[in-house]
């Protein structure tokens, strides 16, 4: 196969080949950015779900979780974790967060670990209004089940 | 040695394996912490384990290639480097920012770890990957705007072959997409869409470009085959690597709130991204059939297409496992992800380094014809040591991601929960670790081959 292809035939084709590949991602970038603030409700992104971002962020929750499928595989999916727990219900939903933070770590010998992060009651909110509105972007129904 | 300043790449390249060390030790702790979830628990919680073993995995690829080229531009160039001393300090910047930030990570809670950088002034960190406070990205940013100076002058004012221009290439291409780890929108899908800019653009893009360098300049140097001929496959390959790898971010945008074109566009992009990894295995077993001198450090040779081949198989097998849509739906962040992830890691860029370093590491110590008989023997066996351990490694995790797959995400009724699902794969877990012990001892096997003398 190489013999038929000379060095600058190679050389072109990949001076050719990536210019036109650069141009097709930078266009469907810009497409994409224009449409996430309605995929993702962008409206809804209150100060308090931008607080709850940064609380996930600082404490390192995707260290151990994924959102969404990305992150660390070693606990369970968060992103759908509103519908898994709170099926649908923020006041309960809430109030299950409350409780769930303030349990950390469970004592069951074992069972692998979540630690403590010391949360006031407000930050729980915050990162509970945080996975609310993430469970309510349009990822194509993704997961497949409520299970994550 | 051609050139005295060639000797520069010996600290980085000592210190890349050092922290390899470190980084495969981390990796049997999480390892452990998979099977007995208390194991160092508060010391040590799997999160920081995990921040640990992927960052110091990141800072020793950098390490080393910037180590492969202050030894190889030189060469190339036929010229000393630009400023022997700027790499020196550099080094030592370097080295010293990432202990402190492995140290900061073990030290202290991650949140205060944050407070005391001051990262609420320009938030970066928690993101995956990227997790370094603010201040050591901007000292990353100032340790390889030094490093792509010296290279570039030094090969502006030399020779410039294909390889050098490449490489070139492909480490500006390292720095500028490293820029997109400042930008941190609250919008966490614009964050997740930009986050690949910096992650996929660097693997399956411009380290790319690094590796067939690296890879070339090898080649030439243990099979002695003609240069037009390297110049031409190398060209291919990263035609063929950036042409798929480019618009193949798209298999990340599937089902992140990116719109659904992406299913098509980035299942279709990425199927073609196997064919560079399969060019390599046809150039690496071509040039060493045509080759016309016999080298006589012939590890260096054995590494070179095991890298061919290990990365085939980690990108390119196993990435396209998982890279169309309708499969990527089921395995989307299981096990499977973390097979592929360790295979493509390991085969592409950790072989590549051990490539270089057992070519360049024996002329740097003086012994042009490479490593003594003995050595070399023991090599081989770390060599096969460390392929078989990790193979081991991801196979086990692929069996666990399709039981993830089977037990938690396929079934419409009665499907297990996360927790549960982990249980069952515990004996999975822990074939995963005899094999992580294995390629632990792969690694210590090599170390010993450096100290192996030659017979009186
Ligand atoms: C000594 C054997 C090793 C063991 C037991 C091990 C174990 C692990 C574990 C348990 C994780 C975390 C998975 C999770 O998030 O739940 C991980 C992540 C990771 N490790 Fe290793 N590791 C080993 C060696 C390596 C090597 C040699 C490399 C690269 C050359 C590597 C690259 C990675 C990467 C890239 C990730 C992140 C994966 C992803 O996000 O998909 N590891 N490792
Ligand atoms: C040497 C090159 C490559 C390296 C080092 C690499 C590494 C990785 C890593 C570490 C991840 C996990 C990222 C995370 O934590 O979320 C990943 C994900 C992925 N890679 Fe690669 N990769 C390479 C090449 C490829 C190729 C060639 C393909 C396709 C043919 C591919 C397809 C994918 C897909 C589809 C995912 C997403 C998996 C998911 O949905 O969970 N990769 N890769
Ligand atoms: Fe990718």
């Amino acid at each position: 196969m190489s013999e038929r292809i000379t060095k600058s035939m190679a050389r072109n084709i990949y001076f050719g080949g990536s210019l036109f590949a650069i141009l097709v991602f930078a266009g469907l970038s810009v497409d994409t950015v224009q449409r996430v603030p309605e995929l993702s409700h962008a409206d809804k992104i209150t100060e308090s779900v931008a607080r709850g971002k940064n609380l996930w962020e600082v404490n390192n929750c995707v260290g151990c979780h994924t959102i969404m499928g990305e992150g660390a595989y070693y606990a369970p999916e968060l992103g759908n974790v509103f519908d898994r727990r709170g099926a649908g219900n923020e006041e309960a939903f809430k109030a299950y967060m409350q409780g769930w933070m303030a349990a950390q770590p469970l004592s069951e010998p074992g069972r692998r670990k979540m630690p403590q992060f010391h949360l006031s009651e407000a930050q729980v909110n915050d990162l509970a209004d945080f996975l609310i509105w993430t469970s309510r972007i349009d990822d194509n129904e993704w997961p497949p089940n409520i299970e994550g | 040695m051609k050139y005295s300043s060639q000797m520069v790449a010996k600290n980085y390249f000592i210190f890349a394996l050092v922290l390899l060390a470190g980084e495969m030790l981390f990796g049997l702790i999480l390892g452990t912490q998979y099977i007995a979830g208390d194991f160092l628990f508060p010391e040590i919680p799997f999160n920081v384990a995990r921040m640990v073993h992927t960052n110091l995995l990141i800072v020793l690829i950098l390490f080393g290639f910037m180590g492969s080229a202050y030894y190889l531009v030189p060469e190339e160039s036929e010229r000393e480097l630009w400023s022997p001393l700027l790499a020196n300090i550099m080094f030592w910047v370097f080295a010293a920012a990432g202990v402190a930030t492995i140290l900061g990570y073990l030290l202290v809670p991650y949140a205060t770890l944050a407070e005391l950088t001051y990262n609420n002034l320009l938030p970066t960190m928690g993101r995956e990957f990227l997790e370094q406070p603010t201040i050591t990205k901007i000292g990353i940013v100032v340790v390889a705007l030094a490093f792509v100076l010296n290279i570039g002058m030094t090969i502006l004012k030399g020779r410039k072959t294909v390889i050098t221009v490449v490489l070139l290439t492909g480490l500006l291409g390292l720095a500028v997409f490293f820029l997109f780890a400042f930008y941190v929108p609250d919008n966490l899908v614009l964050d997740k869409f930009f986050w690949w800019y910096v992650v996929h653009l660097w693997v399956e893009g411009v380290w790319e470009l690094i590796l067939g360098a690296i890879l070339s300049f090898v080649l030439i140097k243990v099979t002695g085959v003609d240069r037009e001929h390297i110049d031409k496959w190398l060209y291919l390959i990263i035609a063929m690597t950036l042409v798929s790898g480019i618009v193949g971010t798209g298999h990340h945008y599937f089902y992140i709130g990116a719109p659904s074109y992406w299913l098509w566009i980035g299942s279709i992009a990425s199927a073609v991204e196997p064919l560079p990894f399969f060019l390599m295995i046809l150039y690496a077993f071509t040039m060493a059939k045509q080759r016309r001198i016999d080298h006589d450090n012939k590890m260096a040779l054995t590494w070179a297409k095991g890298t061919a081949v290990m990365a085939f198989l980690g990108a390119g097998v196993l990435g396209f496992l998982h890279t169309l849509a309708p499969v990527n739906f089921f395995t989307h962040g299981t096990q499977l992800t973390a097979a592929h992830g360790h295979l493509s890691f390991f085969g592409a860029y950790i072989m590549i380094l051990f490539t270089i370093i057992s070519y360049a590491m024996p002329i740097l110590r003086g012994r042009p014809h490479g490593n003594c008989a003995k050595a070399q023997a023991v090599e081989r066996k770390a060599f096969w040591m460390m392929v078989i351990g990790m193979l081991g490694v991801t196979s086990a995790l692929v069996i666990a991601g399709t039981m993830q797959v089977f037990l938690q995400r396929l079934p419409d009724v009665d499907a297990l929960s996360f927790m549960a699902t982990q249980t069952e794969i515990v004996p999975v877990y822990m074939v995963r670790l005899a094999f992580g012990v294995m390629s632990v001892l792969g690694l210590l096997t090599y170390f010993y081959s450096f100290f192996v003398k030659e017979e009186a």
